[in-house]
Parts: structure tokens; sequence; C-alpha cells
């Protein structure tokens, strides 16, 4: 066992490959409808606005704002370290396509709502997970 | 008012405590007794079973028993039976059940919770803490836990914070949930805790997942909780008053998600708009409140989106904590709720509500007539309320 808290990681299956794999050229990736243009998430066969099988994956700014968020001080298990972030965030592509994730790069406690944050990638094994770090507004 | 046709015969529940030494089948088979007797009715006028979550084995603790186990143990013989987790939250086996009636599926359904979590884990968070070789996750909790956001308490915190953010909540809002379910429990002999519980100690603790702390989660029981529902047709033969499902909430019109919503609005906006949809009464009716306190935040939300106070509002409505108190215009998880009389999962709130209405809540009896109750269980995209009225 790990000296350091492991990650429970994904299952990777052909629909969420592209998200889970994309930070590995540095892109966050999501699917988009090609007839309406909605951005999906989680990732699925059919756009759930307009029931379109067009959907295709297509590479994101990376750029969100922090919507909400908690700063964790509970060890969950051996090796974890505390406190930090989760938050729920914004991606700047359509309202209401959100993420959970961790903000990183900063005070846990000087992350704010509505915080201007950018995506940035922590390997562990095959997964890419997509963190976010405080960018300039 | 409306007349659903489908009463409460019923309702019993098992010892209530940590590590109880009883296996999980007998507490189950003490509630059913318990409400059997309650009710008037044998095991031989069931003809329905209807468990959440059922039987999972791989979360023994959070559902050691289901239908099948049940039904077996007490050789049932019922024209209809299920368990299940997806649906109106922990309620979902009351609102099928009240639905196989409502269909002419069943006279007598029989509902049930049992939970053995004051003797083990939860749930997957022990699967996380414990395991020796890495675990992946499959399915829609793929979206949180790889973020070391492990547990419900730390999928809501983001939600009390942003309610925070929004409309000026503060810690003091969810420590008068706390207390005044402290206050009441003590008035209850089935408790988790003996101590009193002050502001001053609420706000001492520190945070687990901000602005969450221990005081904020509710305390994990061994327990079995029944309730009998049956066809109005039948109420005539029954032991005790019938209390009235006059309305029910089960709708979820928002993602079934815990982070694609426009936070912190959640499924118990979707089914608490059904229940007063389907109903002539208001939420001024209302003279008992019994609303799932999981996370003390929880019971904020239940109170907006049940029309008790505006949106955004519930942290004034609750503030000082006399409203809410059993002497109070609503008086509130009158059993001590979840945080201090344990985890019975939504079904504890149902049994509390009806002890209300029948006037057998001894010291802890709201002291008017209460003719109308609300119970609602669940939290994020989970959701389910029950309207309960004493003709
Ligand atoms: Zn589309």
């Amino acid at each position: 066992m790990s000296e350091n808290y492991q990650r429970t990681l994904p299952v990777i299956d052909d629909e969420n490959r592209a998200f889970w794999h994309g930070g590995a050229d540095g892109r966050l990736h999501l699917m988009r409808c090609q007839d309406c243009g909605y951005w999906l998430h989680p990732p699925g066969p059919v756009c759930p606005e307009c029931l379109s099988d067009g959907v295709t994956i297509e590479t994101v700014s990376g750029e969100a704002t922090v919507e909400a968020l908690t700063v964790n001080y509970k060890v969950w298990g051996a090796g974890m370290q505390v406190p930090y972030v989760i938050a729920i965030v914004e991606l700047a592509e359509q309202k209401g396509l959100r993420l959970t994730t961790n903000i990183v790069g900063i005070d846990p406690d000087a992350v704010t709502i509505g915080m201007p944050v950018r995506v940035v990638f922590e390997q562990d094994e095959d997964v890419w997970l997509p963190l976010f770090e405080p960018r300039p507004a | 008012m409306a007349n659903s046709g489908v009463v409460i015969s019923g309702i019993g529940q098992s010892a209530v405590g940590k590590r109880l030494d009883r296996t999980a089948m007998g507490l189950t088979v003490d509630a059913v007794k318990d409400a059997l007797a309650n009710a008037g009715l044998t095991r031989d006028d069931i003809d329905g079973v209807s468990c959440y979550p059922g039987a999972r084995p791989d979360m023994p603790h959070f559902g050691p028993i289901g239908a099948n186990q049940l039904i077996d143990a007490l050789r049932l013989k019922v024209n209809w039976y299920s368990s299940g987790l997806e649906g109106g939250a922990q309620l979902a086996a009351i609102i099928n059940g009240y639905a196989a009636i409502k269909a002419g599926l069943s006279r007598h359904v029989l509902c049930f919770r049992t939970v053995k979590e004051g003797s083990g884990g939860a749930s997957w968070k022990d699967a996380a803490r414990a395991r020796t070789e890495r675990s992946r996750v499959w399915g829609e909790y793929q979206w949180q836990l790889p973020f070391n956001a492990i547990s419900a308490m730390q999928w809501l915190a983001p939600y009390a914070k942003r309610h925070f953010h929004l409309y000026g909540t503060r810690r003091e809002h969810l420590g008068a949930i706390a207390v005044n379910g402290r206050r009441n429990a003590l008035l209850n002999p089935k408790r988790m805790y003996d101590k009193p519980l002050s502001l001053d100690d609420y706000l001492a603790m520190p945070f687990l997942s901000s602005p969450f702390c221990l005081l904020d989660c509710d305390a994990p029981t061994d327990a079995s909780t029944v309730i009998i529902l049956s066809s109005a047709e039948a109420a005539a033969d029954l032991a005790c008053a019938p209390i009235h499902i006059d309305s029910i909430g089960s709708a979820l019109t928002t993602r079934p998600s815990w982070d694609q919503v426009d936070t912190p609005r959640m499924a118990a906006f979707d089914a608490g708009k059904m229940l007063w949809d389907r109903t002539d009464y208001k939420p001024g009716d209302v003279d008992v409140a019994q609303l799932y306190d999981g996370f003390s935040f929880l019971t904020l939300t239940w109170l907006e989106a049940l029309g008790f106070c505006g949106e955004g509002e519930s942290g004034a409505f609750v503030e000082g904590g006399a409203r809410i108190a059993l002497e109070g215009e609503l008086p509130l998880n009158t059993n001590g709720g979840q945080l201090s009389a344990g985890r019975t999962h939504g079904f504890g709130f149902v049994h509390e509500a009806v002890t209300q209405l029948r006037g057998v809540g001894g010291d802890r009896q709201v002291k008017r007539d209460v003719k109308l109750a609300v119970a609602a269980a669940g939290g994020g995209p989970m959701a389910g309320c029950l309207l309960l009225a004493r003709h």
C-alpha cells in the first residue's frame, strides 16, 4: 500500500474515455451535439436537448468559475492530506455545464464562490484528473 | 380536502441504538409485530410488502434486509411487493405502497426500513477506507469519488456554502436545527444522546467539511421502522385512528445529479411543489413538520421547498429556535430527528408524524390539536414527502 491516500479512480469505458484521458495532451474533452451545439455532461450517446445522435468529442477552453465549494478537514483514510477543496465549477462554454473537482494551487481558505479558475491535470495511473487552479479574471 | 383513499393504519419500531445485540431480521420482526398490533391487523391481512432500499449485500449495514427476506421469514402471502433505492428518497417505499393500494393490487401494505449502521459503516465510505487494493468506481459516482468527494456530507456541504453566499445564512442557523433536535430528543426515550446541546457547544465544534461539523450529521443507528398502509375502506376494522395520506410529493423535474443542478436548489423543491399541487391544504395549515435532517442543512432546504418560508429565508425562519420548538408556531422534528434520535432513515419522520397526529407523543407531544403533519425525506437528487391528516 502507498504511503499516500489513493483516490478512487473511474472504470474507463467507451463513453467516458475521452473525458478521463483528455489530459494526456493537456485538453479537457466533453461531448457536444453537432446539431444544436449543446454540451453534454456526463457523456452519452444522444443529445438530451434535441435527441440527435450526432454527438462527438470536442475540446473546451478549460476555463471555469467556482460555483460552490467546501473545505474538507476530515481524514478519510491513512495518508490523506487535509485540508483540501471540493468545488462545483461551471465551465465557460455553457450555463449549467458543471464539474465536481478540486481547487489546487491556492490556500484552501482563499477559494471563493465566483473565483475564475482553469483546468490543470493530475495523472494517476491511466486517468488524468481535471483539477482547477486560479486564473486571472 | 383531497381524499386519497389510503391511510396509515399502523406504525411500529424496534429498539433504536448503537450496536444493539439483535440481528437486522430480529429488529425488523420486532417492528413488524409492533406495527401489526398498533393497526389491529394480523400477518394474514398483509398482502403487500414495500422496502427501501432492499437487501444490499454490497452495503450490509445500509441495506441488511429486503422484501424477499421478510416475506420468507414471516411466510407472508402477498399480491404485490417491491424494494428499491431509486424513487422519492427513503419514502419511495411508502409512495410505492400507496400506489399499489390505489391501483387495487393490495389492501394492506407493510412498508419497512431496517438499518444496522449503528453496528458498522454506512456504505461505500468503508470500502474507500478499508481497501487493501485499489478499487475503481463505475457509474454515476465516478464524477465525485475521484476528487475525494467520498461522502454525502461533502456533496451537500457546497450547497450549504452557496446558500450562505447567496442568502446570508450562517452557522447559527444550522446550529438551530441541531439544538432543536437535541432538545426534543431529551424528551424521547429512544434517543442517541443524553447530553443537552447549546448553540455555543455547536459553534465550538470544528469543521469536518465546511460549513458542516459533526453535529450537522445524523447519528448512525440500529433500528427497524414499519409503516402499514391500508385502503381507507378497511379503516373501520382498525385498532387506532387511521391517518389519511392527503397528498404526496415524488416529483423529479431537475436533473438526477449532485452537481448538474442549480445549487443550492435540489429535488426537494420538485417534490414540495407536487405535494401542494395535489391538495387544498396550505403550508400554514400544518401543525407539525418532520423534515429530513440527515444533514442539518437539508431541514433548511425542506422548510423552503415545502413553502414554510420563502426561498433563501430558512435561516431567518429558524434563527433562535423559538418558531420551531415544541411550543412554537411550527414544531419541527419533534422526536429529535435523525441528528439526535438516530438515522432511522426517513421512516422515523413518518413514524413521528403519525405519533403526533394521534396525540401519543408523551413528554414530547405538541400541546395543541395536531390534525395535519408533513413528513419529508431525502437530499440532493432524492426527495419524497407526505402530507398526513387526521380527520
Ligand atoms: Zn442537440
